[in-house]
């Protein structure tokens, strides 16, 4: 393998992992602020009770994660100057600058409060302290908002304009500069698709872990026996502690399936217009279609999805949807692999030089089998946390004294086995808008296609032995920390929250303080 | 060559001043780590107290670095990619021990038990002295020189990084991190450890200044492209020769600000004489990089100064503040305060919540 294939994998192995941990530090950190929000706000003293010892729970698997999170993001900074020396020097006048903000605005935000939240409980007061979690979790939510304007130059070039004197991309005050860059449509729509897919892993985990804590009590009670002290302390965790967070995790599930569909359907809409290749090789659209199908399955012969698009075979088809996808009528005419392909090789030619200055052929097909399975897989996967919310608001159904518990297993597994499949969906939807884009590493804006540039042009002069070694040592040590990350992540998720005591005479909980005064 | 304008060069020194700033409050943590080795043998909870001296402000320093070099990315594309992808294996070592390090920040106390805890204890001091060396080496050829072939690219090898004076660097890195950890320990801990550290401090301090004024002198006269240089040379001599006599009278305050300054002078020297070039290239001067010929263009840099200038201050007010809160001695706040019974209740509900036992 060369320099460029291997230093792509590391780019792939490292963000992909990276993105395992961030989108639950996003999307978990509002759900404790939310969390400890209601505990303080709450007058009743039960309820004050339950949220403040979630807080907690839900606090301590966010500070595990954090640690990775962060561990793993200076990699991702400094990587684009160590592999992608020459990407660096062509956008950097304008990529860099989401970056910086990025630190400026979101992560000393989020570190230095984080610090403050962690160790501050007990020294600052109730409401600063819970302050302090709102500004981690606006902190993570501004860092993916600066990272994906960063992206979203990448997807569609905006706000800059190519010098022909260096051959570099410039940010220029005549089409709107950072503003426009910060303000680029496809950002606009990725960020919310983003967001919101972070608060589905959120609200996936916070759902899971809390029902399978819920079957667990409410099977202790049943077996003890409602009529004894413990089974009664068992009944009361299962139905005032786990049930309420069940069903606050289905909450957030519900709003990010909303802002899922919208943002993705939006999103869908551009990429058709900005990026047409990208979608129809997402649908593997050999020909240009009118009235196309979406396809469900999909089957192709030994060169299919790599070299010959006309190898495939659609099994399963929904007529019209992906018409309908891109234009929201079902009679749109779509342009297929094939037709696109030409049409680039005319307008951008058959070779480019790379960057140790040697003429070679171009493809201007990303790879179909990928971007076709990703695709389906990112939206597949969502079916799982769809089950889930359902049946945990059908099996917790019902107020006040009727509310109900369940002690079914099946639900008890099927709920922890939702917990990782957002995880995956979201990683399969990164897979797919960054391998879409492919050959290029800046895809050309239709309206404007004088900034471009490809992955080829893009990498670093490094040998390949070099990048090599650091594909090696990164994926071992990201490997033994996944093991640890979830070893600690199983150890405390199943530890659960300790059960509220009542003191005898005065009737009184025994509720975690969350906060005292200096 | 270019003439550097005036934003290229505030844009030189606001690099500078992020570095400087890293180096002055993660120079103190990597201080602190290298301490868990120091005081290996006065047993776990000693490690764990010294620890915790940074534990609620080790990450918001380490992101001086993160923000740093976005800020050189975005103001200096060129000298990032040269920078950043010439000097790739060293980078490469530095980033895997800053992300164990990370993690031995935050899981250390996560499971109780002896054998996991001094598991990151060896982690923690590798994440001290490591970084602190590999910085001191990168620096110095920053600051000397590389190799730099038509194409920009760097073209010396990791053998060729590892260069007496650069080596030097690297020691005299460790030595003044040490020592500025030891003696913030001296500000942060009580009884037998805060004597322990301020015994430590008064034997470091010479090594370091041996070190340290070998390595500045040696860069002064070969490698300086500027005479005003001599000025913070001379500033960060005092205040490292003023530990001496502020360590012996257990003035810790004051010792611990000498070595501010000498980070911040020393710092300033190595920026300061490094100027107009931001990479000078040994072989072929031509070949360069200069504050001129790096950067961004100036509609850029002005864009980029604004939001700085919005931004940076909410930065420092609220790391301020941070560092305000948590301002106590980590093992002496109970008998300090008032309402010792509080405070002690405060720590068990912190570890309910975090470590859950």
């Amino acid at each position: 393998m060369e320099a460029l294939d291997i230093a792509r994998w590391q780019f792939g192995i490292t963000t992909v992992y990276h993105f395992i941990f961030v989108p639950l530090t996003i999307g978990l950190s509002l759900l404790v602020a939310v969390m400890q929000t209601t505990s303080v706000l709450s007058k009743d003293p039960v309820r004050k009770d339950a949220w403040t010892r979630m807080t907690k729970f839900f606090g301590s698997l966010l500070i595990v994660n954090f640690g990775i999170g962060i561990a793993t993001g200076i990699v991702q900074e400094f990587q684009f100057g160590m592999n992608w020396s020459e990407y660096s020097r062509f956008v950097g006048d304008v990529f860099g600058a989401p970056l910086a903000l990025e630190g400026l605005a979101a992560f000393f935000l989020e570190s230095v409060f984080l610090g403050l939240w962690i160790f501050g409980w007990g020294k600052l007061p109730e409401k600063i302290h819970l302050l302090t979690i709102w500004a981690v979790a606006i902190g993570s939510t501004l860092s993916a908002y600066f990272i994906i304007a960063a992206n979203s130059f990448m997807q569609h070039p905006v706000g800059a304009m190519l010098n022909p004197e260096t051959g570099r991309a410039e940010l220029d005050p005549s089409q709107g500069s950072l503003w426009a860059v910060l303000t680029n449509v496809t950002a606009m729509a990725a960020f919310p698709h983003v967001v919101s897919g972070a608060w589905l892993v959120a609200g996936a985990f916070v759902t899971g872990v809390a029902s399978w804590h819920m079957v667990r009590h409410h099977n202790r009670a049943r077996d003890i026996g409602l009529e004894t002290p413990e089974g009664e302390e068992h009944h009361h965790a299962a139905r005032d502690l786990y049930r309420p967070v069940v069903r606050f995790g289905v909450i957030a599930m519900f709003i990010s399936a909303i802002v899922l569909v919208v943002s993705g359907d939006f999103q869908a809409q551009i990429m058709f217009k900005q990026q047409p290749m990208k979608m129809a090789s997402a649908e593997a659209l050999c020909e240009t279609e009118t009235g196309a199908s979406f396809s469900i399955l999909t089957v192709g012969g030994p060169n299919a999805f790599s070299e010959n698009c006309d190898d495939v075979t659609h099994l399963i088809e929904v007529p019209y949807v992906t018409s309908f996808l891109a234009t929201h009528t079902f009679d749109a005419e779509l342009q297929g692999v094939n037709d696109l392909s030409a049409q680039y090789q005319e307008q951008f030619g058959e070779t480019v030089t790379d960057v140790h200055g040697q003429e070679i052929a171009v493809d201007y097909r990303p790879n179909l089998f990928v971007t076709y399975w990703s695709f389906r897989l990112m939206m597949g996967l969502a079916a799982f946390s769809g089950i889930l919310a359902f049946w945990a608001l059908w099996v917790t159904r019902g107020k006040g004294e009727n509310a109900r518990t369940t002690g079914s297993k099946l639900f008890q597994w099927f709920a922890v086995l939702s917990i990782p499949m957002p995880f995956f969906a979201n990683s399969a939807g990164w897979v797919f808008t960054e391998m879409g884009r492919q050959p290029w590493v800046v895809h050309p804006n239709p309206d404007d296609p004088t900034i471009r540039l490809m992955t080829t042009q893009a990498v670093s002069g490094n040998p390949g032995w070099m990048v090599a070694t650091s594909l090696i040592a990164f994926t071992l040590v990201y490997g033994v920390l996944a093991v640890i990350w979830f070893q600690m992540m199983r150890k405390a998720a199943l530890k659960g929250v300790p059960l509220p005591k009542r003191d005898p005479d005065s009737d009184e909980l025994d509720t975690p303080t969350l906060s005292f005064e200096y | 060559m270019l003439d550097p304008t005036v934003l290229q060069t505030l844009w030189f020194a606001l690099i500078g001043f992020f570095f400087l700033a890293y180096f002055v409050l993660e120079g103190f943590d990597f201080g602190v780590q290298m301490n868990v080795g120091a005081f290996w043998r006065r047993g776990d909870a000693a490690r764990g107290t010294v620890l915790k001296t940074v534990g609620p402000v080790w990450d918001g320093n380490e992101v001086f670095l993160i923000t740093g070099g976005a800020l050189l990315f975005a103001a200096f594309p060129e000298w990032y990619a040269s920078l950043f992808s010439g000097f790739y294996l060293a980078l490469l070592l530095l980033l895997l021990v800053l992300i164990v390090r990370v993690c031995a920040f935050k899981w250390r106390g996560k499971v109780d038990s002896a054998r996991w805890r001094t598991s990151w204890d060896i982690v923690h001091v590798l994440g001290g002295f490591a970084p602190a060396l590999l910085w001191g080496v990168a620096f110095s050829n920053i600051v000397a020189g590389v190799a730099i072939d038509e194409n920009r690219w760097v073209t010396t090898s990791l053998v060729g990084l590892l260069n007496p004076f650069a080596l030097l660097g690297g020691v005299v890195f460790v030595l003044l991190f040490w020592l500025h950890g030891t003696l913030y320990l001296t500000l942060k801990v009580t009884g037998e450890l805060r004597a322990a550290a301020n015994r430590l401090a008064g034997i470091l301090v010479w090594p370091t200044i041996l070190a340290g004024a070998a390595y500045l002198l040696w860069y002064q006269l070969a490698h300086s492209h500027a005479g005003w240089t001599w000025v913070p040379l001379l500033i960060a001599a005092v205040a490292l020769v003023a530990v001496v006599p502020l360590n012996r009278l257990r003035r810790e305050g004051l010792a611990f600000t000498a070595t501010v300054a000498a980070i911040s002078a020393s710092v300033v020297t190595l920026f300061g004489g490094l100027f107009p070039y931001v990479l000078p290239a040994s072989n072929t001067p031509a070949h360069s990089l200069t504050v001129a010929n790096a950067s961004s263009t100036e509609h850029t840099l002005t864009v980029m100064l604004v939001a700085l200038c919005i931004l940076l201050p909410l930065i420092l007010a609220y790391t301020f503040w941070a560092y305000r809160v948590f301002r106590h001695r980590v093992t002496d706040e109970e008998s300090d305060l008032p309402g010792s019974a509080l405070l002690e209740k405060a720590k068990a509900g912190y570890r309910e919540a975090f470590e859950q036992e």
